[in-house]
């Protein structure tokens, strides 16, 4: 079958050598391996994610002073970029699949509420309560992703829709079930440890759902076969379909997942708080956006990794609890955030330009003209 | 004759009542290239995707191999050995090469929940598939996609669909937006393919790339039609007046002349 392609595998060269203006550059094997070696560090999607954390750790840890450095320092950001990422990282790979999820705010409310109700309220078992707080966040984000596929709406509009009905619903039935915009539980040990317990009594355990849920997405992400259809369908959606990807089944499969994030941070909210907020959450539908945008995921889609997603929650926490320690206002927190989102994403799309000329000599001679 | 390896019965395409295919039948049989000439907006694309499952017909059937069959989806087609490259993407630019290559094929080693996409085999391929077709340039499978340079693209998805074994291959104007070299260069790989025995469908607007390639030919005008005819049954100018939607080259040609010289007097 492929007895003629050698042929004009060796036609090639000659014909380029023959062609004295394209003089590419010297194709050796050891120069091209290290230069490949050198720019493949600089074309990473985390490259931009790795340098803003660094800096931002620097900046606090001079300006921060003794405390920021602290375990109780160290831990209150942590704590902070753990209940963040557990969010971010759904969020991510449904943004590297092209769509949005602004529900995660309500989601986060509306679990946390139904937790405390069903079993605190009503008095059933933790785990009860824990499944039905599930459940609310799979069930929004499947909603989100039938409406999504199903009409041409964007997922802007119907995740910006469901963030407020899902947060109108959580209000409502919260009064009328009990009264109140508040609910309180009081949970057994063994699910307060597991959920919402202060490790050395500073440190979540939201950390380690946070590092294995990391583990998990880059999994998925990076090593299989579904994470290739996730690329492909924020890359291209129309081409994804073309080539047989199952590009429905693969957006509403996240929107289910970043739901069920969304979820189990209103459980670790629960647990730890013993009881629940109508309103609590909220901050998480922009904070999420910023992590992910900081962390080198293309606000389009097709692009993103799991290490940048994550070094935009620690650089959005450190930010965020930094200033606390420098002695400045607080009220600075959202400047800094705000240009360094914007510095982030200029950075990011520099390194994506990187990343789209590289390892092509010809294409880099030509553009040098 | 054999069987041919994909024929449309009397196919019409509408959107929203305007006809964008009307009453079209042909046949691609293997080992030949059947090239798709027309205007803009004559419905060669739409054709196109018809033939390879993205819209079903309003009205006609489509038949693979003398069985008549129904594409619910782009992979319905696929499976039957029909691979096409779109006229606009068909390749991911922000995803390597390697990836793009395997994209709803991938290769996977373990078992599941262990199963992974064997990522270094996928490279292998890519960069060894790439190279038979005269791509020496590519060496690393982690190459995004959208630095390679439009002719290098058109290379990958035709490497992709012969490595896939595919039977048909269906290019909508692959060599419109290249080089005079490179074009050569992908008309080259047409003749490859068709060399391997596989149908080829080619789409272009391009005389001279199809008189090059085409052993049966194909004019739309409107979504009809126009002319049907083999290799050496029309002359160059013949096709070219068909394409200018069958007014005679000979008269535009004048009609300039006029514009020019009552511009200059
Ligand atoms: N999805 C669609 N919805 C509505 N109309 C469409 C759709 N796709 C194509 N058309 C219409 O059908 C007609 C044929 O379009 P098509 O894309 O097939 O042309 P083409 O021959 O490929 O042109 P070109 O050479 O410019 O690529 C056009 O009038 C176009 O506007
Ligand atoms: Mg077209």
């Amino acid at each position: 079958m492929t007895a003629h392609a050698p042929h004009s595998a060796r036609r090639t060269p000659s014909r380029s050598a023959a062609q004295p203006a394209a003089a590419p550059a010297p194709e050796g094997p050891a120069p091209q391996a290290s230069r490949r070696s050198a720019s493949s560090f600089l074309r990473r999607p985390e490259t931009g994610a790795l340098m803003g954390t660094v800096t931002v750790f620097i900046f606090f840890a001079i300006f921060g002073g003794a405390q920021f450095l602290t375990t109780g320092g160290v831990a209150s950001w942590l704590n902070i970029a753990a209940e963040l990422a557990i969010i971010a990282l759904p969020v991510a790979l449904l943004m590297v699949a092209g769509a949005f999820d602004l529900s995660v705010g309500s989601v986060v409310a509306g679990s946390s509420v139904t937790l405390a109700v069903v079993s605190g309220t009503y008095g059933m078992p933790i785990i009860v309560g824990i499944l039905a707080a599930l459940a609310v966040g799979a069930i929004t984000g499947f909603v989100n992703g039938f409406i999504v596929v199903r009409t041409s709406v964007h997922s802007f509009i119907v995740t910006l829709a469901t963030q407020f009905a899902l947060a109108g619903l959580t209000l409502g039935l919260a009064r009328v079930l009990t009264g109140s915009t508040s609910v309180s539980l009081s949970p057994d040990p063994f699910w307060k440890s597991a959920f919402g317990t202060l490790i050395n009594g500073q440190f979540e355990v939201a950390i380690f759902w946070a590092i294995g849920i990391a583990l998990v997405v880059a999994w998925v992400l990076q090593m299989t076969k579904f994470g290739n259809w996730i690329f492909a369908t924020g890359g291209d959606n129309l081409s994804a379909r073309a080539a047989g990807i199952p590009v429905a089944k693969v957006k509403i499969s996240l929107f289910v997942a970043s739901g069920l994030g969304a979820a189990l941070v209103g459980i670790i909210q629960t647990m730890l708080y013993n009881g629940a907020q109508t309103g609590t959450g909220q901050s998480f539908v922009f904070n999420s956006i910023v992590a992910v945008v900081v962390g080198g995921v293309l606000l389009t889609g097709g692009y993103g990794s799991v290490i940048g997603v994550m070094l935009g929650c620690l650089t959005f926490a450190i930010v965020n609890q930094g200033i606390y320690y420098t002695g400045w206002n607080s009220d600075w927190a959202a400047l800094i955030l705000g240009i360094l989102l914007l510095a982030a994403v200029l950075m990011n799309n520099t390194f994506r330009k990187l990343a789209l000329s590289s390892g092509a000599p010809k294409t880099t001679t030509r553009k040098g003209h | 004759m054999s069987v041919p390896l994909l024929k449309l019965n009397h196919v019409s395409k509408s959107f929203a009542g305007v006809d964008a295919l009307s009453d079209v039948s042909l046949e691609v049989s293997p080992g030949e290239v059947l090239c798709l000439l027309g205007d803009n907006g004559a419905g060669k694309s739409t054709l196109i995707k018809v033939l390879s499952g993205v819209h079903k017909p309003t009205r006609g059937s489509v038949e693979v191999e003398g069985r008549p069959v129904v594409f619910d989806s782009p992979k319905d087609a696929g499976d039957l050995g029909i691979a096409t490259v779109h006229q606009y993407g068909g390749t991911f630019p922000l995803m390597s090469v390697a990836r793009c290559f395997f994209v709803g094929k991938e290769p996977t080693r373990g078992v599941w929940p262990f199963q992974y996409f064997d990522k270094k085999t996928a490279a292998e391929i890519t960069v060894r598939e790439m190279q038979k077709l005269g791509i020496t340039r590519v060496t690393d499978g982690d190459r995004l996609v959208g630095s390679l340079s439009g002719g290098e693209r058109q290379s990958l998805a035709i490497a992709r669909a012969v490595y896939f074994g595919a039977k048909v291959l269906i290019l909508d104007e692959p060599t419109s937006a290249l080089g005079v070299k490179q074009a050569t260069h992908v008309l080259r790989l047409i003749m490859q393919a068709r060399a391997h025995g596989l149908a080829v469908v080619f789409v272009t607007h391009n005389v001279t790339h199809a008189m090059a390639v085409g052993d049966q030919f194909a004019v739309l005008i409107h979504g009809r039609m126009a002319d049907d005819f083999r290799k050496g049954e029309r002359t160059r100018e013949q096709i070219t007046d068909l394409m200018a939607g069958g007014e005679a080259m000979a008269d535009l040609e004048a009609e300039l002349a006029g514009l020019t010289g009552s511009g200059n007097s």
